[in-house]
């Protein structure tokens, strides 16, 4: 049996323009799956860094990596699922309160996920929310009576633990 | 003294020694041409002007294919850069080493929709090894510099460096050009020479084989590395298979080898890849027109897959012992491993296995029968030709049924002579390709293998012939029909021939003389030879045979789609 696994994919890649496409088009043509995909620049202006979240069989998940690594714009990567690691995603809610009462349920669930409500107006609160998938999702599903008008994810970010580092090497 | 960017452009090409540069000129590329003409003075780098850049790519890649030199071909923005696409598509499938130029419009022009505007780079993304918009022009010699680096190392592939038409007449101080020596890139450096650990393991399961065989392909071609395979397999003895892509890789006259195998291989190929115990494969990508139904595909075999490529190994098939590095350098080490183990392959094993291999050599799967008051065989013509040519002919093919009897019938005994389109299966490749090679060969025998379907689709490449002189033999095999499709629809769709009657034909030998060449048309089986004779010693003038075959035969033998190796259909 081919057992499917999500796997969180952290990528170099260099800051090139087009780069990002050719990791998107190389997914689209190929018929991988993206569940998440995060890009920002790092603190080396030459290098943007990409965590994707994919899932796939064993077989699948080793062609993704081998196909990632023949990019030319991809200097470096590391799948986040052969190390211990941190996982976190950002997201903002919009929720809109029907009574008094809703307001105080909404501002307590978001305490006990240790949420924070960064704007309210007109009893449409704005809230943050950062943590793990599962977190992201029991927070959703915690607020799902109270009217939830918009949702955005970062998609998930990581992180290896320890000292380990996904860095280019310094030229020798 | 200033330099303009396009005079960097030439400065660059020559340094990379490019002597020839297939192409076709438009707005984006006029200062490009503007130098490219100067090149032409000095007789430095000759341009070859197409009469479509789809055919100035595969004459460019006919080129590369043929040498050990990339193919460069320039085209200019917009309709230019799309009817290149065909070619970059085909030489991606096929890993030839390629670097194409194409216009842009003016920097300050892109993204508006500016006249003959397209965005190559984003249409090409997924069929180049990788491509290029150069912004600036001090970025322009690099690139060009890693376009060439990239192309040819590694797996070879076609690589595209779009170039705004403003840049190329922008200018910059002379004192400030160099065309780098050397170039890194950081996220790019192939693993040529294969793991000691993992070699070592390679040669232990081949000691232990009863029944191994070498599977070779196209990738021995790329690493020019013929003679490193046939030293491995002598010491081997045992047979040898090649894929369409690997013809000539090893000698076809060599006893070891048992012909291609795949779809339309020979029995004994297909026969002893389903028998064998360890498979060896070399620079060969498992495709699926040779391994048929994966889950019938070699039952009993481990498999040691050699390849510069990580992706290409257990992409399909998944491999027992993967070893990622060039055949040129891992081939030797690999050998000197398998023979300083102190064991070998059992000897009575090995004569067991010939004497199997030879029993389905005696099938004969690719006999004919040439009557004399029947129509022409395919094969009766190609037969002839490799006898005419003694098989050291440079061969170019189209696609279809006509490709596979080449592959089958001229027995290619040296690398880089048999020149088709196996990945991508692009009809009109054949006549081009066979123009790069005439180009890169001047005194070579080089013959276009084509059908009456495949040749009308660069047919206008007749007038590049003769304005260059090229004095290619074009073997059409008129059957009258798109005969590969037909054979499907006569397998599988219970003859229902739609669409695949080629009707309204040209007269072929009117044609060729348009063109300005010998057009000869051949109906009988007794005039084949004589025929083919006076084409060959015509070594000034382009031949065009019109050669009507038996409308429908078929190609045999053949493994049906979803069969398994063992399952062909032999007649
Ligand atoms: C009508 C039609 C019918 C066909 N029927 C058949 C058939 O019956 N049998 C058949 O075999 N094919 C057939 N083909 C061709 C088929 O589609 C594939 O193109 C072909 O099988 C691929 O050949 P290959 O495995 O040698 O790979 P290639 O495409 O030649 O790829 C080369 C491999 O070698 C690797 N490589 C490159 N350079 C090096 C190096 N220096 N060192 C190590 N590895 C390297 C590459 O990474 C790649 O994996 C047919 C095509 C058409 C159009
Ligand atoms: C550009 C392109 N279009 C369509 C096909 C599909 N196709 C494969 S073989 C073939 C028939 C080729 O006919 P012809 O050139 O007459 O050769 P024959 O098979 O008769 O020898 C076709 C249409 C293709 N390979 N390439």
């Amino acid at each position: 049996m081919k057992t499917i696994q999500r796997h969180t994919i952290s990528i170099l890649l260099e800051n090139e323009s087009g780069a990002l496409s050719r990791v998107a088009g190389l997914f689209s043509a190929r018929g991988y799956n993206i569940e998440s995909v995060n890009v920002s620049m790092t603190n080396d202006p030459s290098l943007s860094r990409m965590t994707l979240v994919t899932c796939g069989d064993e077989q699948t998940i080793e062609q993704i990596i081998k196909q990632l690594n023949k990019l030319v714009d991809v200097v470096k990567l590391m799948d986040l699922a052969e190390h211990k690691h941190i996982e976190r995603e950002l997201m903002m809610v919009k929720i809109a309160a029907k009574n008094i009462e809703a307001c105080a349920a909404i501002k307590r669930i978001a305490d006990i996920f240790r949420a924070r409500i960064i704007d309210i107006a007109n009893k449409t609160y704005t809230i943050e929310v950062t943590g793990g998938q599962a977190k992201i999702e029991a927070f959703l599903e915690a607020m799902n009576d109270h009217g939830i008008q918009e949702v955005v994810r970062s998609g998930a970010l990581g992180i290896v633990r320890g000292s380990a580092t996904l860095k280019v090497d310094e030229k020798a | 003294m200033e330099l303009s960017g396009a005079e960097i452009f030439l400065e660059c090409l020559k340094a990379e020694k490019v002597d020839t540069i297939f192409g076709y000129p438009g707005g984006a590329v006029l200062f490009l041409y503007d130098a490219l003409e100067k090149a032409e003075k000095e007789n430095t780098i000759r341009h070859i002007l197409a009469r479509h850049e789809q055919g100035a790519v595969h004459a460019a890649e006919g080129y590369a294919k043929s040498t050990d030199k990339p193919g460069v071909a320039i085209v200019t923005s917009g309709p230019g850069a799309t009817n290149a696409v065909t070619g970059i598509a085909d030489a991606y499938m096929d890993s030839v080493p390629l670097v194409v130029i194409t216009g842009q419009v003016n920097r300050d022009l892109i993204g508006r929709d500016a006249f003959q505007e397209i965005d190559i780079v984003g249409i090409t993304r997924p069929c180049v090894k990788h491509n290029f918009l150069v912004t600036k022009l001090e970025e322009l010699a690099p690139t060009m510099k890693k376009a060439f680096y990239l192309a040819t190392s590694g797996r070879p592939g076609p690589v595209l460096v779009d170039i705004p038409k403003d840049l190329t007449a922008e200018k910059m101080a002379k004192a400030d050009f160099s065309y780098p020596e050397t170039i890194t890139i950081r996220s790019y450096d192939p693993t040529t020479k294969g793991h000691p650990k993992q070699i070592r393991a390679a040669a232990k399961l081949i000691a232990q084989a009863k029944k191994p065989i070498i599977y070779s392909g196209g990738g021995v071609i790329l690493s020019r590395a013929a003679e490193e395979l046939i030293a491995f397999s002598h010491e081997l003895d045992c047979p040898v298979t090649n894929t369409l892509m690997g013809l000539g890789a090893y000698p076809a006259m060599d006893k070891q080898f048992i012909g291609m195998l795949g779809m339309h291989g020979t029995y004994e190929a297909n026969m002893a890849m389903h028998g064998a115990d360890v498979v060896i494969a070399i620079g060969a990508r498992f495709d699926d027109r040779v391994t048929g139904k994966l889950s019938k595909f070699c039952p009993d075999a481990k498999f040691i897959h050699i390849d510069i490529d990580p992706s290409s190994i257990s992409k399909n098939v998944s491999a027992d012992i993967p070893i990622v590095g060039d055949v040129k350098a891992v081939l030797p080490r690999l050998l000197a491993e398998y023979c300083s183990l102190g064991e070998t392959i059992d000897a009575n094993a090995l004569k067991q296995w010939w004497r199997q291999v030879d029993e389905w050599r005696g099938q004969d799967s690719l006999a004919y029968n040439q009557k004399d008051d029947e129509p022409i065989m395919a094969q009766y013509v190609i037969d002839t030709l490799w006898q005419l040519t003694e098989g050291d002919a440079y061969i170019t093919s189209d696609v279809g049924q006509h490709q596979m009897w080449a592959a089958q019938y001229y027995k290619f005994n040296k690398p880089n002579r048999w020149i088709n389109s196996g990945g991508l299966g692009t009809m009109g490749f054949g006549l081009p390709a066979a123009m790069g090679v005439q180009l890169a060969h001047p005194n070579e025998t080089v013959a276009c293998i084509t059908g009456d379907g495949s040749i009308q689709m660069c047919i206008q490449e007749l007038a590049t012939c003769n304005q260059y002189q090229l004095p290619l033999n074009i073997i059409n095999l008129n059957n009258g029909y798109l005969g590969m499709v037909r054979q499907w629809q006569e397998f599988f769709y219970d003859k229902r021939y739609a669409m695949s009657y080629m009707d309204a034909l040209p007269d072929f030998v009117k044609l060729a003389e348009a063109y300005g060449h010998v057009g000869m048309k051949i109906e009988r089986p007794c005039d084949v030879e004589g025929a083919l004779k006076e084409a060959l010693s015509m070594k000034d003038r382009l031949v065009f045979l019109d050669i009507i075959t038996k409308p429908e035969g078929n190609v045999f033998p053949m493994i049906p789609a979803g069969a398994g190796q063992n399952e062909m259909k032999l007649k």
